[in-house]
């Protein structure tokens, strides 16, 4: 197998062979991405690349224990993957050639692929990795096809950690990523970067799933935590990449300022044994500064580019101005709870759902009293997609005791509690309702 | 997880010189690297420490000391935060960083409030939470 050394071994003292796979793990997170999509583009197939670059990460794993890590890993590896594919073009060559009599087609698009290879990794508009993300959240794939796909190519997570993240066994994980790369290959999907009004419906497919992947990470759906962090950070990395590629498109910025503000009241949203602590009973004071900073910047320039555009604030943006509108407060009675009863309307005019009338209620109970939030939550109580929705009946809860109809609040913790799939969240309820006798 | 990567002050840096046209064109270049890659979350360079003062605390006296420090290679020039999800991470992108002649970049890891665990008892927890709530107050 051909390979380019490293320096001799006597040059950097030896690592462990823990140590050195560790150094090789950071280095595989900060380069995997940009090593698959430069090879994507050039061989132009996902699996195929992901594949090569594996290749690539084996030989580094065998050499680096004993030479140390490179001093331009990133470039090391590509090197590797690129005499890989190489030698995989050549023979591939050979094969048509006993098939057919095929000769000056196949060396000149043999030659220029190795002439892509070299540039590959010097990719400085970000181009290849736009590729990559546009591939990773097709809409041809399932969500949770998108889902793995992105955290493994993008995220450089392993099939082990995400399963892990979305509590599924490893085996589904590696499936559905071997059957998202099955169906992108049958469907031909292209290499590029989409265009024109396409553009708008493709990056809307990758914002859904890198909010989902912080959603599921910031308030977990499942199982005994409360909040996985590792998930929210990965969904902001990947957020902040993506503003970095495209820093005009103002809903990235929207939705890296919504998940920059939410990820700041991680520390206080979890109580002392592990219980969630709600948004008016947190001690803002354990808010984190720094995000909320980085969250109100990344907002600013939504707002910013949204104007520039002519357009109307979109989804992320709106859900960010809300956020912030909290994140501003120094105290829960120093929110401005008419200007989120305002976004919300906005909100409810551009993606109209229950979930969101849900939450406007809540904000009109707060700005114009109980008495005009139970109305419409009351309203929303015959809606089917509610039906099962535990935090219908919690609001309406929270709603019924300020205006003094305990039993019924009671009622309805209860019935909350009967409904979320979270043990920590299914204590708080239960909690709340045996307070109340 | 989060980490301070702290640059340590030398003699031109405590003398208030500005590093020269390439290492900041460097530094430029490698700062874009990490913010393009989700990595920097804030950096700063500091101004020498002649423009800065120390207080120090002996029972309830407090003793205001003003710079310049004699202990250059002790002293913060700058510093980045960074979030990686290792240590290795951070070590693998401080070693891309412009430095040269000698310097020694000193990576820190940063409590999350998980870290403090048993040791942080309920009790204790609440006790910070009070302090906390106080000074929130009197923002």
């Amino acid at each position: 197998m051909a390979v380019v050394m490293g320096p001799p071994p006597q040059s950097r003292g030896s690592m462990t062979v823990p140590e050195a796979n560790r150094a090789i793990d950071a280095v595989w997170r900060i380069e995997s991405a940009r090593l698959i999509a430069g090879l994507t583009r050039v061989v132009g197939d996902v699996g195929l690349a992901e594949d090569l670059a594996h290749d690539a990460l084996v030989v580094a794993l065998e050499r680096w224990p004993e030479s140390g890590v490179p001093e331009n890993p990133g470039a090391w590896l590509m090197a590797a993957a690129k005499r890989r594919a190489i030698d995989l073009l050549r023979k591939r060559k050979r094969d048509e050639r006993k098939h057919e009599e095929l000769g000056a087609e196949m060396d000149v698009r043999q030659e220029s692929a190795a002439a892509d290879l070299d540039t590959a990794i010097d990719d400085p508009v970000g181009d290849d990795l736009l590729g990559l993300v546009f591939i990773a959240c097709h809409p041809v794939l399932s969500t949770e096809a998108r889902v793995a796909l992105t955290l493994r190519l993008l995220g450089g997570l392993t099939t082990e950690e995400i399963a892990r993240a979305f509590l599924v066994p490893e085996a589904t994980v590696a499936q559905r990523i071997v059957r998202a790369k099955r169906t992108l290959a049958e469907a031909r999907v292209p290499f590029e970067i989409p265009r024109g009004a396409d553009l708008a419906a493709r990056l809307s497919s990758v914002l859904e799933v890198i909010y989902l992947v912080f959603n599921e990470g910031y308030s977990a759906t499942a199982g005994d935590d409360w909040l996985r962090p590792a998930l929210c950070e990965d969904a902001l990395r990947l957020g902040r990449i993506l503003a970095g590629l495209m820093p005009g498109e103002p809903e990235i910025h929207g939705l890296v300022a919504l998940m920059e503000i939410q990820a700041s009241r991680s520390r206080a949203r979890v109580g002392p044994s592990g219980e969630p602590v709600l948004l008016f009973d947190q001690n803002r004071a354990t808010w984190d500064q720094l995000l909320i900073r980085r969250g109100l910047k990344a907002l600013e320039r939504a707002e910013w580019l949204s104007r520039e555009a002519g357009g109307a604030l979109g989804p992320y943006t709106l859900q960010a101005s809300i956020a912030a509108c909290h994140a501003r407060a120094r105290t829960p009675e120093e929110t401005d709870w008419e200007r989120i009863v305002a976004l919300y309307d906005a909100l409810g005019q551009l993606l109209p759902s229950p979930i969101v009338e849900l939450n406007r209620a809540v904000a009109v109970g707060m700005a114009f009293g109980p008495e005009a939030g139970l109305e419409i939550v009351d309203m929303l109580v015959s809606e089917p997609a509610l039906e099962s929705y535990h935090l219908l009946p919690s609001v309406r809860g929270d709603l019924l005791i300020k205006l003094g109809r305990v039993e019924e609040a009671r009622k309805e913790f209860l019935r909350a509690a009967s409904l979320t799939r979270n043990k920590r969240e299914r204590k708080l309820l239960m909690d709340r309702a045996a307070a109340l006798g | 997880m989060r980490f301070m990567v702290i640059v340590k002050a030398d003699k031109h840096s405590e003398a208030g010189q500005m590093p020269d046209r390439k290492i900041l064109e460097d530094m430029t270049k490698f700062n874009e690297e990490l913010v393009k890659a989700g990595v920097m979350l804030a950096g700063e360079g500091l101004q020498p420490s002649s423009k800065g003062a120390r207080v120090r605390f002996d029972g309830a006296k407090r003793t205001v000391i003003d710079g310049p420090f004699a202990e250059t290679k002790e002293l913060v020039a700058g510093f980045w935060l960074w979030q990686v999800k290792s240590k290795e991470e951070a070590i693998e992108w401080l070693k891309r960083a412009p430095f040269g002649g000698g310097t020694e970049v000193e990576i820190r890891q940063v409590f999350e409030s998980e870290d403090f665990g048993a040791e942080f008892t309920p009790e204790l927890r609440e006790k910070e939470e009070n302090i906390r709530r106080q000074i929130g107050a009197k923002r």
